[in-house]
Order: C-alpha cells, then sequence, then structure tokens
C-alpha cells in the first residue's frame, strides 16, 4: 500500500534529477535569503552555481545543531515573518532551544510524508491512531496528527502523559495504531499490566515508535508485551519532525528516506568526508523542498547505514538502517567506544531484562567506571539473594564479553529509573 | 502444610522498609512473620502476612516488585535442640533448606520455623513420617 505510488516509485534516474533540480533551487534561495549560509559559501568559495551534479553536495558546508543556536530564535528563516505559519522548536535541555519554522506548503509536504509514512507503515484511513506524543512545540504531536488527518485515518490527539488515563482511553476507544517513542511503550506496558490490563485484549495492531534509538531486541520485547508490529519511524524537528523516513512493513528492513525531499549523505564523524552506500557513519541531510528554513548539509548525530538495494515493497527510495546510536552519545570508556544500544542489547539477550536501565559513568582516581542501573521486575525477581547475584554476575559477564569493558551492575528497584514521557535518558556522565 | 509468602525487591535506601509496612498498615494487613535478607545493594523482605493477595496487589499498586513463594511452617516445641532435630531429619533424607527464619509464639511454649526448601513436598512429607508438627496457612495467620 502506497500513499503516493508515482513519487515513492519513481525511476532512480528520475528521481535524482528531481533531487538535483530541487536541490539547485534550495541552495539557490538558502545563499541568497539566508546570510548565515551566504557567508559560510563565501568563505568556501562556493556559488549555488557550482552544484552542478548531485555528489556536488559534498562541497557545501555542514550545518550543525549549534549553528541552530547561534541564530537563534529566528536567524535561519529563509522567507518573510509573515509567511511562516508555524513554528517548532527542540525541548532544549542540553543549550538554547533550536527552532524551526514551516511555511504553509511545509507544513502540508509534511503531513503528505506522514501519510506517506503511515501508509508504508500498514496504516490505512479505517485506523484510528492513539497519538501519544507530545503536542506543542515538540514536532512528534502535531507531526503525527496532521499525517493521520491527511491519510483520512481517526486521530486521536492523546498527546503525552496521564499514563493511567492512556491506557483507560486505549481499553475503551479501542484505537488500533499508536504513536509514541519506544520506551514510552514498554512504560504503558507496565502500566497496564498494574492496573490488570491485558493488551492481548486491545485493538492495537501497529505501533509507530521512534524519537530514540532503538534495538531490534526491544522491537521484539515491545511486539510481545503490546501484541502489535512495531514500525519505525525517524526524523528530527531540525528537518521537518517525524517521518523523514519510514520502515515499509513489507520488509521491515530499512527505511525509506524520502528523497524527493530530502538528501541523504553518510559521513565520517571524525574527519567529515563522505563515506559509501553501506558503511556505517553518521547522517547528514539536505532539505530540498523546505521554505521557511532551508537546511544545507545537517549533521544529524544519527549513525546509520544507507543502502541502494531495492527493495522488494517496490519503493525505490533508498533504505537507511535502524538507527544504531548517536555520534554524540557515543561513551569512551577506558578507551573502550560503547553505545547505549550494545547495553540495552545484551541486557535484553539476559534473561529478556525489561530494558529500563540508566547508564552511569563516574571517575575514580582517573579511572573510568561504569555502573549500569538495571530495574528488577517480576520476571527476573527471586525471594532469594543468590539468583539475583547470579543474574548480575551473568550480566556483567555478558558485558565483559561483548564489550570488552567491566561494569557494576546495580538492581534498582521498578520506576527508580525516571521515566520521561518522551525520549529515555539513558547517560548520567558524572565524569 | 504449604503456606504462600510474599517478598519484596528493596534498594537499600532509608525509608524503603517503612514504605512498605506503611502501604500494609494503610490497607490493614497484618504482618505473620518476616526476614529482611540484605546484601550491599539490595534486599529482600520476605513476609507472611493475614491476606497474600490483598498484600501483593497493595505493594505493587505502590510499584513495588513483589514475588510469590510457598513455605512451610514447623512447629516446634522452644527447648534446646528443637531446630536441631528438625535438620536431622531433614539432612538425613538429603533436602536442602534455602532459608529459614524463626519466631516464638506469643505463649512461650513453642517456636516457629519457617522454611523454604529446594523440594518442598519431599520435606513436607519427611517431616510428617517423623510426626513433626507442620502448620497450616490458618494455623499461622491465626496464632
Amino acid at each position: 500500500m502506497m500513499y503516493d505510488v508515482e513519487k515513492e516509485t519513481l525511476p532512480r534516474e528520475e528521481l535524482e534529477t528531481l533531487q538535483l533540480r530541487r536541490l539547485q533551487q534550495s541552495v539557490e534561495r538558502a545563499y541568497h535569503a539566508v546570510p548565515f549560509y551566504r557567508t559560510r559559501f563565501d568563505e568556501l568559495g562556493i556559488r549555488p552555481e557550482h552544484i552542478k551534479r548531485l555528489s556536488d553536495v559534498a562541497y557545501l558546508p555542514l550545518t550543525e545543531k549549534q549553528d541552530l543556536r547561534n541564530n537563534y530564535p529566528f536567524g535561519l528563516f529563509a522567507v518573510p515573518r509573515e509567511n511562516v505559519v508555524r513554528i517548532h522548536a527542540s525541548s532544549g535541555t542540553t543549550g538554547k532551544a533550536t527552532v524551526v519554522g514551516y511555511t504553509q506548503r511545509d507544513v502540508r509536504n509534511w503531513a503528505q510524508l506522514m501519510a506517506r509514512s503511515f501508509m508504508a507503515a500498514g496504516v490505512t484511513r479505517r485506523d484510528t491512531v492513539h497519538n501519544a506524543y507530545g503536542y506543542g512545540l515538540f514536532t512528534g504531536g502535531l507531526g503525527a496528527h496532521y499525517g493521520a488527518e491527511q491519510l483520512g485515518a481517526t486521530i486521536l490527539p492523546v498527546s503525552g502523559g496521564g499514563t493511567k488515563r492512556q491506557v483507560m482511553l486505549l481499553h475503551d476507544f479501542k484505537p488500533t495504531v499508536i504513536c509514541c517513542t519506544p520506551s514510552y511503550a514498554l512504560h504503558l506496558a507496565d502500566v497496564a499490566q498494574t492496573a490488570g490490563i491485558s493488551f492481548k485484549d486491545l485493538s492495537l495492531h501497529t505501533g509507530i515508535f521512534g524519537a530514540e534509538p532503538w534495538t531490534d531486541a526491544l522491537r521484539s520485547e515491545i511486539q510481545t508485551k503490546l501484541n502489535l508490529t512495531a514500525m519505525d519511524i525517524y526524523g528530527l524537528s531540525e528537518v521537518m519532525g517525524p517521518g523523514v523516513a519510514m520502515e515499509c512493513a513489507t520488509v521491515q528492513q530499512g527505511l525509506h528516506i524520502w528523497e524527493d525531499h530530502f538528501l541523504p549523505e553518510i559521513i565520517d564523524p571524525e574527519t567529515k568526508e563522505p563515506l559509501p552506500y553501506g558503511e556505517t557513519g553518521e547522517l547528514v541531510l539536505t532539505t530540498l523542498t523546505k521554505e521557511a528554513q532551508p537546511l544545507v548539509r545537517y549533521r544529524t548525530r544519527d549513525l546509520t547505514r544507507l543502502t541502494p538495494v531495492p527493495c522488494r515493497c517496490g519503493r525505490t527510495h533508498l533504505r537507511m538502517d535502524k538507527v544504531m546510536g548517536r555520534s554524540d552519545d557515543m561513551l569512551i570508556i577506558r578507551g573502550v567506544n560503547v553505545f547505549p544500544s550494545q547495553i540495552e542489547g545484551i541486557l535484553l539477550e539476559t534473561e529478556g531484562l525489561a530494558p529500563h536501565y540508566q547508564l552511569i559513568l563516574h571517575r575514580e582516581a582517573s579511572m573510568d567506571t561504569l555502573e549500569i542501573q538495571v530495574e528488577v521486575n517480576e520476571n527476573i525477581f527471586s525471594d532469594e539473594i543468590k539468583h539475583l547475584q547470579r543474574l548480575e554476575r551473568k550480566l556483567q559477564k555478558n558485558i565483559k564479553e561483548f564489550l570488552g569493558i567491566t561494569a557494576d551492575i546495580k538492581l534498582v528497584e521498578p520506576r527508580a529509573i525516571s521515566r520521561s514521557e518522551g525520549k529515555a535518558k539513558r547517560i548520567v556522565d558524572q565524569r | 502444610m504449604k503456606v504462600e509468602q510474599i517478598s519484596v525487591f528493596l534498594e537499600n535506601r532509608a525509608g524503603r522498609l517503612c514504605d512498605v509496612t506503611k502501604a500494609l498498615s494503610d490497607a490493614g494487613l497484618n504482618i505473620r512473620a518476616l526476614s529482611l535478607a540484605d546484601t550491599s545493594d539490595f534486599g529482600i523482605l520476605r513476609l507472611i502476612v493475614s491476606d497474600t493477595e490483598k498484600a501483593k496487589a497493595v505493594l505493587k499498586e505502590n510499584g513495588f516488585t513483589v514475588g510469590r513463594t510457598t513455605v512451610v511452617p514447623v512447629e516446634v516445641e522452644d527447648t534446646p535442640g528443637g531446630l536441631n532435630a528438625i535438620l536431622q531429619i531433614l539432612s538425613a533424607e538429603d533436602i536442602n533448606v534455602e532459608y529459614m527464619y524463626a519466631f516464638v509464639q506469643q505463649s512461650g511454649q513453642n517456636a516457629v520455623l519457617i522454611f523454604r526448601f529446594d523440594r518442598t513436598d519431599q520435606a513436607i512429607d519427611v517431616l510428617l513420617k517423623n510426626k513433626v508438627k507442620v502448620l497450616t496457612g490458618n494455623e499461622l495467620y491465626t496464632i
């Protein structure tokens, strides 16, 4: 099932011709309407007319999150303020918020791409979508909302929070699709279980989960606990919001990047050199149609790889792997590179531990120490201390084996690790 | 003969034990027996209460991880050698005691030992064969 068959199955050659034309227009607009880009281009001696082929994108300057902060709030807008119909912003928990503007056409494109994404996941207009992404400045809520409406589905604008009430709504309104972060999905499962409600008795068949990296092991866990097919959606507010890329229900292997609107590249996060298809690196996106705020080579910090291998679903758009982590989330512990997603995988492989976990880093006498707090659920709890200690040792051993580092495992009570309604905070770095 | 015991996972933090007893107290539940096993990081509280189901529900509602195990309460005379006599019987049959705790009854005549065995059914058989008084749930709750 495709929402926009023509665009989604455009032959590669035509797709690339369209991309080049749009890239040229977009770069032109950025150069002439955004002083920040004009300065950057001039510094590098690049002019929009130098872009003759798609690969020429590599000559353009990279845009960093810090650039958005430096131009806070509206410095990167490329249209007069009266043409901006919507503004979103990130939470700004790690600094000044990053602000994004949309014209009417940007909002319309976004809704189309979200509708496309929903349909790729197997959602139709007959579905009812329980949207638990936060509404407000965060792009998740409204992005999914407009997309579901565009598709013609029934939308329940639940937003984040009030988990007990959400469980009640899932039970009473019988939605068939749910949208939220993967960690919130698990939280919902916990709360439902406490309330004596089984997801087996609910009507959900599909979950659309995004906004944080998650592993395939976590996907299985969620599928079992919530009794649905868990689909991965990708997006980021700086570029648009959710719906930049979406997994197709046909193969569930990689997310199709909607290439008629975004030009993807993979770079080495250290050298910033472009990497060929198949190699893992940082995803860089250039917007091709964004009017209010075109972004040139935006460094997403998300680590993934691209494959040009044609997909059985018939879509011609490139696929990216499930994001394995963030280049800025990569921990270097005693010289070893570690991603939270790797720890998550090990936890899930060890006795199916519910992946509510947190990594706490300390430095003791110039040595890094890693403590992994893991919540104890009923499946692993035992009234005998030796069983719990055996579990701690097993986890420690598996982590040592897979990652080569020694971690202190600390079992903690359920809900000891704070649940955020949005993205899970996995790392506490106290070094 | 077999009695339900609930166990609760506790982090070693001030006030956590109190949170359990408060939840039980608010629900009007009486603790019949308890034992607390601890390591440097966490503890396991084992409880026998007047209403296992209710206690389990109340503690879960309060966010605790709760488990349920079958234990065997045995009554012995509160005199030297009482516990030893029982352990001799079990040892002869190679039955392992995973853990145990004990309390003395209010009347002061007898002690109650609560056992968790590796092989619960065999343990009960052996004890009964040796004329040891194994209590039922009702007997224990009404002590």
